[in-house]
């Protein structure tokens, strides 16, 4: 093989001398347009160090000339958003609720802005689609325990419920009436108030409990049961159950009793964003 | 370019080669690491950062464990959709106490750098035993048997003394009170003023509402603590970071 004859012609670039059985490395130079964008990128990076924060020195980095940091853009940003929508969270700021549906166009914004807060604040509990869970309100039927017009849920929203931070939480407890009433009693009364809504487990027992229900849950609930929203004292009659309808769970709650607990949010959003929550869910479905 | 032509001679030795292999090397590291221990704009002073609380220790030694950092992050970008979302940016400072640290960019569920107080107990109580009854799109396990694992805390003091080892500034009086500090911080009716004193804005409650001292408890007081440290209030950013 080292006997071959070279293929080499005259005109070939010279080789750069390295010499592997017969084969040849020519020394090609390279072409001139990469070499050219790699002196580019060269210039255009040390612009880059002088322009931008690049360069570690003893205790800081270099700042750069232009000033730019990914704090200020964000803070620039943020400002830029707040500033396009200033006037309208001042409107709605100042707008009376009552009459938010009358303007249409801030309305429009309140309902929208109101899904953004609703989405980041509220779905935890009560879901993306504010349907609820068990134990967490649905808010898309027109069941209230405080009250469905805009105002009583914007109250409802900026306090909370019997929670520890806001004096002017709502607040009521229902005594657990397994320290007040007899098992019997107890068994009773739940299948009056499965009666009111729907079958009773053992019928034979729903009259007794009528008596055992105008005597201890009345008060609260009202003497036909359609609950009291100054107290948050649920409607019996609606079929609509916030823990479970089922007579073990009714059993469990009138035993029990139960104490669901809201956050205030006036402290952690802006009035106008309460406003906006309000309307939002004002215009879900069930609103008064 | 006679000069450059000499590559020759290195490439010929390899003993030379790795000499000046070693030296480029040597440079490199140099400019790059060195800076790190000196440049003091890396991490700012705040308010409010103090070593966690023995329980929440235990706590996130459970969440490292349980492999939670594979579907969240602990780190709020400045980027305005994240701050609008989460809250404000995350700072370095407030990973300072963290071996190791729970950043990260692989996020399934969401970032929880400032989960702490966003939820109440019930409600992580609720998430942790069945995710879907309160998420239903969830696709997060359930972590219910947490409830039902007690923790016995004979090796806190240990666990305390090895991340003073590696640079969190636990006092000698933090060690020698940690089995205590660990049992009191979910008694409200205990002595917890100390404990209070030696980790200020500490929450003490029974997390889980269960009696003992279980992994649950742990877990949610770390949940609950995280992002309220840094009182955002006193702070002022440095934009230049």
């Amino acid at each position: 093989m080292a006997n071959k004859p070279s293929k080499k012609q005259d005109n070939d670039p010279s080789t750069t001398g390295h010499s592997w059985d017969g084969i040849e490395e020519f020394n090609n130079p390279l072409p001139r347009w990469w070499l050219w964008s790699f002196y580019a990128t060269i210039i255009w990076g040390i612009g880059y160090v002088i322009a931008y924060p690049a360069w570690p020195m003893i205790n800081s980095a270099t700042a750069g000339v232009l000033g730019w940091s990914t704090r200020g853009d964000v803070i620039t940003e943020i400002a830029a958003v707040e500033e396009a929508n200033a006037e309208n969270w001042a409107q709605l700021a100042a707008v009376d609720m009552t009459q938010l549906a009358e303007n249409p166009e801030l309305n429009d914004y309140a309902t929208k802005a109101g899904a953004a807060v609703f989405r980041t604040w509220c779905a935890q509990c009560h879901g993306s689609g504010a349907a609820g869970f068990k134990g967490y309100p649905n808010l898309l039927d027109n069941d209230w325990l405080w009250g469905g017009d805009i105002e009583a849920i914007h109250t409802t929203i900026a306090h909370g419920i019997r929670n520890e931070d806001d004096p002017d939480a709502h607040y009521s407890e229902m005594p657990a009436f397994g320290e007040v009433l007899a098992r019997d009693e107890i068994e009773q009364v739940v299948n009056y108030v499965m009666s009111l809504s729907g079958t009773p487990r053992d019928a034979t027992l729903v009259s007794a409990g009528e008596t055992v229900f105008a005597d201890n849950c009345a008060s609260c609930h009202g003497e036909d049961a359609t609950g009291d929203q100054m107290q948050g004292a649920p409607n019996l009659k609606d079929a609509i159950w916030l823990y479970g309808g089922d007579y073990d769970t009714v059993k469990a709650t009138v035993t029990y009793s139960r104490f669901g607990v809201m956050p205030s949010w006036n402290q952690r959003l802006t009035e106008a964003e309460v406003r906006a929550v309000a309307a939002y869910v004002h215009q879900l479905g069930g609103g008064e | 370019m006679a000069f450059l032509d000499k590559h020759a001679i290195l490439e010929k030795n390899v003993t030379l080669l790795a000499i000046f292999a070693f030296l480029v090397v040597t440079i490199g590291g140099l400019v790059q690491i060195t800076p790190l221990f000196w440049l003091e704009n890396t991490i700012e002073d705040v308010e409010g950062m103090r070593p966690y609380t023995p329980l929440e220790l235990t706590g996130r030694d459970i969440y490292v464990r349980e492999g939670c950092y594979t579907c969240h992050s602990q780190m709020i970008r400045p980027m305005r959709d994240e701050v609008e979302r989460y809250g404000h940016y995350s700072l370095a400072a407030e990973s300072k106490y963290d071996h190791p640290f729970q950043w990260g960019s692989k996020r399934t569920g969401p970032d929880l750098a400032r989960v702490g107080g966003r939820y109440s107990d019930e409600w992580h109580l609720d998430h942790l035993r069945n995710p879907q009854s309160v998420v239903p799109e969830s696709v997060m396990p359930k972590y219910g048997y947490l409830e039902r694992r007690m923790i016995d805390p004979k090796h806190i003091t240990d666990l305390l003394q090895a991340h003073k080892m590696v640079g969190v500034p636990y006092t000698d009086e933090m060690i020698e009170n940690a089995a205590a500090d660990f049992k009191v911080q979910i008694d409200p009716f205990g002595d917890y003023d100390a404990m209070l004193e030696r980790y200020p804005g500490a929450q003490i409650r029974n997390f889980d509402g269960a009696a003992g001292i279980s992994e649950m408890d742990a877990l949610i007081a770390y949940l609950q603590m995280l992002g309220t440290l840094v009182d955002f209030s006193t702070f002022t950013p440095d934009a230049n970071r």
